[in-house]
């Protein structure tokens, strides 16, 4: 590959995507490199899928900005972009007195920073929107703008939408060397593939100080911090109605229990710190400290509705609890987007925008495109209504096939997230962008018939159908034994 | 929309012989819907003698078990609609449908649920440590090896002791596969005697009573299993942890009944069964609608399963013909 890129992004989480769709805006020649066999498969696929206020972060920071700027944007443009998403708004409630200061406090920082449709709670208030809240609480912060959203398809629309636009997605390139010269960055994957590119965007997540220190920047050091979190039955679906937070404390955001957009509820996270970036090992004590806070919230919160648990690390960075969003010091051709914890999720979006401002900064022509569409069609059967399920059954038989059982996915779903632009090729990659077995059975039924589509989908024996990529084989033929 | 008496929701065991039962006790507009490509439900993947003992009074496998019922259906005018699943099942008895056709309406006198089970997963039993491939459930781990053809594995360790987990060990052993063994949390196995007999015993298989899994290890694949002994309050015994390698786990921890179709239609559940709460004599709470087999709560024979769908498929043509008013 001797095409040299303007810009070469190095992990294609939700920074990277976003990064990636704000530069297509552009006539530029872009690629992101993702080290998985899937995009969003750090921390973007595994935090608490909340579209934050803005009232958290100090005044004056990017955080802040960022923040309600992303908040803003998602909202403009999740329908357009086919994300699920829910402006179910937020409390922060509060126990006693210490809890009132605190989110009187978070409702001043909120005004602040330019957070739109708050409004302090009584205790009566609260009851009555959410009658499940333990008695203890004694008044919240509402947030109308807080929503909750697929992070996943955060991640995903954006990545489409780039890749539509010519950017180049390479997977399984995980960077081992970057050498500058005069005008370009020269980059060696693991596997022997090189490009160049005249700038290198690191939106390398947990590894982003890995991915820096390649290029001589040892200014900023990211700590891995893992959260755990379990996902409930749909059917306590309704137990609260709005994102739960409790009072912020120094370890981060409490444990929060929040409906998701797929119809279960969502309890954690914990914040522990870790040895290894991709130490991604649920634990017994960890659970039982994310439900036991859990349940100061909601007391009827209980383990015995679980599906599934998860965890998933937070990129914490050493500058002040910023972001690190600038061109680096030590490296002027290296543009650091770093350290993005909470309200990553919420602030993707934005701190994209600042980035195209960063690259252009950095001496690239930036000339914009005629004309620049965003929009995107997904089908998902089990949200129409009888009438066009009919119909798209008679344009498309494959529609008529239900492969999940549990959350009603069709043949044609799969197919179609299959063949989309940034497509599956793996087990969990079909499972996030479609949901086939993320419900009760867990892909018990529908495993092996998604196993087969990817097979005849993408051309390879059944031995080949991985989980994600790399040894994650899912099954051995005969002859192996 | 179509019209008819009894509609059967699931054509395994449970759904077949109700609707048999159902015409011979002089109901003649009988629908069976089933979601696979054939007849038979999970009887198909059962490929393992032990089935028919009491009611066909012969030792019968599970495809041979489902093929004797499809022969009875020959000639009975029952008509069936394969490779559709049903959507919705509302209280005023009217089942929407989808198949490759489009979707359908069928509006009954009476329906008998009979979904059958799943099993219970590994998110359930929240077993701690990493998401590797490699980790099935029995079930699963069967239809792969018995209807796809593909082996999930070579090394295998087997949690829980439930009948599929102890057949699963035997069949992946004459597969030539290594089974380590089966790890069950409680003093004894709740699988059949017969099944520990004949498919742990005779194989050499040993039965870890009283022990559980604590953490699963592998970053792509499975590597191993950590297990414990436990204590009567079944919390792992500190000390007693043993690391054991394989790249494969199954679990058979339990099942339970299907109860999509049910939960959706209102249906009041019980919590012990998590099947439909019986009203007597295989009544839900809605007039009209009845559940049989697996789907009403979890059985260890099919010949119970066979046998009790015998009674709900009389009862179901009572409603119909108003014998029966609730």
């Amino acid at each position: 590959m001797s095409d040299l890129y303007d810009a070469i992004i190095i992990g294609c989480g939700v920074t990277g995507a976003w990064t990636a769709y704000e530069l297509s805006r552009y006539r530029l020649k872009i690629a992101i490199v993702e080290k998985e066999n899937d995009i969003g498969c750090g921390t973007t696929k595994a935090n608490s899928a909340i579209v934050h206020a803005g009232y958290d972060p100090e005044p004056g920071t990017l955080k802040a900005s960022f923040n309600v700027r992303g908040n803003e944007l998602i909202r403009g443009r999740a329908k357009r972009m086919a994300i699920p998403f829910n402006q179910c708004g937020s409390y922060v409630i509060a126990f006693d007195t210490e809890g009132m200061n605190s989110i009187i406090q978070l409702y001043n920082r909120g005004i602040q920073n330019g957070v739109p449709d708050m409004k302090l709670l009584t205790a009566e208030e609260v009851h009555k929107a959410e009658p499940n809240l333990s008695d203890d609480v004694c008044g919240a912060l509402l947030a109308g703008s807080a929503g909750i959203i697929s992070p996943f398809e955060l991640c995903c629309a954006p990545t489409e939408v780039a890749v539509r636009y010519g950017a180049d997605l390479l997977r399984n390139f995980e960077v081992v060397s970057m050498v500058p010269d005069e005008e370009k960055v020269t980059v060696t994957a693991k596997d022997g593939r090189v490009i160049s590119g005249k700038r290198i965007i690191n939106a390398a997540g947990l590894y982003a100080d890995d991915m820096a220190k390649m290029l001589g920047d040892t200014s900023f050091k990211i700590t891995p911090k893992r959260g755990e979190y379990s996902i409930l039955d749909s059917n306590v679906y309704g137990i609260v109605d709005h994102v739960i937070f409790q009072p912020p404390t120094k370890a981060g955001k409490g444990i929060l229990v929040s409906p998701t957009v797929d119809g279960n509820i969502l309890v954690g996270p914990t914040s522990d710190p870790i040895d290894f970036k991709d130490d991604l090992a649920t634990t017994d004590d960890g659970q039982k400290r994310a439900f036991d806070g859990a349940r100061k919230s909601v007391p009827s919160i209980s383990e015995r509705d679980v599906i599934t648990s998860f965890s998933g690390n937070r990129s914490v960075g050493d500058q002040g609890g910023d972001f690190i969003c600038s061109i680096s010091s030590s490296e002027p051709k290296l543009i650091n987007l770093a350290g993005i914890e909470s309200p990553g999720l919420t602030s993707a979006p934005a701190i994209a925008e600042y980035a195209a401002g960063l690259l252009r900064q950095s001496g690239i022509e930036m000339v914009k495109r005629e004309s620049f569409d965003d929009t995107r069609t997904v089908v998902r059967f089990k949200e129409l209504d009888d009438f066009n399920k009919h119909e798209i059954i008679q344009n498309n038989p494959s529609y008529g096939r239900i492969i999940c059982r549990c959350e009603t996915i069709t043949e044609g779903e799969i197919i179609d997230a299959i063949r989309r632009p940034a497509g599956a090729l793996d087990m969990d990659g079909v499972k996030r962008r479609v949901r086939a077995g993320m419900g009760r059975c867990q892909g018990g039924f529908c495993g092996p018939r998604v196993m087969e589509i990817l097979s005849r989908e993408l051309g390879i024996p059944m031995t080949q159908v991985t989980k994600f990529g790399k040894r994650s084989y899912m099954v051995i033929g005969r002859e192996e034994l | 929309m179509i019209n008819v008496d009894v509609a059967i929701v699931g054509g395994g065991p449970a759904g077949l012989a109700a609707a048999i039962e159902c015409r011979n006790s002089g109901c003649e507009n009988i629908l069976i819907l089933e979601r696979d490509k054939i007849l038979g439900g999970i009887l198909n993947q059962c490929i393992h003698a032990g089935f028919g003992l009491s009611f066909y009074k012969e030792e019968l496998t599970g495809p041979e078990f489902a093929q004797r019922q499809i022969n009875e259906l020959k000639g009975t005018g029952i008509k069936v609609m394969t490779d559709t699943m049903v959507l919705s099942v509302s209280q005023e008895k009217v089942i929407t449908a989808c198949s490759v056709e489009g979707l359908v309406e069928i509006q009954a006198k009476a329906i008998i649920l009979a979904m059958g089970c799943r099993e219970r997963t590994r998110g359930m039993l929240r077993i701690s440590g990493t998401r590797p491939s490699g980790i099935y459930t029995a079930g699963t781990a069967q239809r792969l090896v018995n209807v796809e053809g593909y082996m999930p594995g070579k090394e295998v360790v087997i949690l829980g002791s439930g009948d599929i987990g102890l057949i699963m060990a035997r069949r992946m052993t004459l597969e030539g596969a290594h089974v380590q063994g089966v790890y069950e949390i409680m003093p004894k196995s709740n699988g059949l005697k017969r099944n520990i007999v004949q498919c742990l015993d005779d194989f050499g298989i040993p039965l870890h009573l009283n022990t559980t899994a604590i953490e699963i290890h592998g970053k792509e694949r499975v590597i191993g299993v950590t297990v414990a002994r436990v204590n009567q309050n079944l919390q792992p015994i500190e000390g007693t942890e043993e690391f054991i390698p394989c790249d494969t786990v199954l679990l058979s921890v339990g099942l339970i009944p299907e109860n999509e179709l049910s939960l959706g239609c209102g249906i009041v559940m019980d919590p012990k069964t998590r099947g439909p709460k019986d009203y007597g004599a295989f009544a839900t709470s809605v007039p009209g609608i009845f559940a049989c087999g697996n789907a009403h709560h979890v059985y260890d024979l099919v010949d119970n399963v066979a046998k009790d769908a015998i009674k709900v498929g009389r009862t179901a043509s009572e409603f119909v013909r108003g014998e029966v008013s609730e």
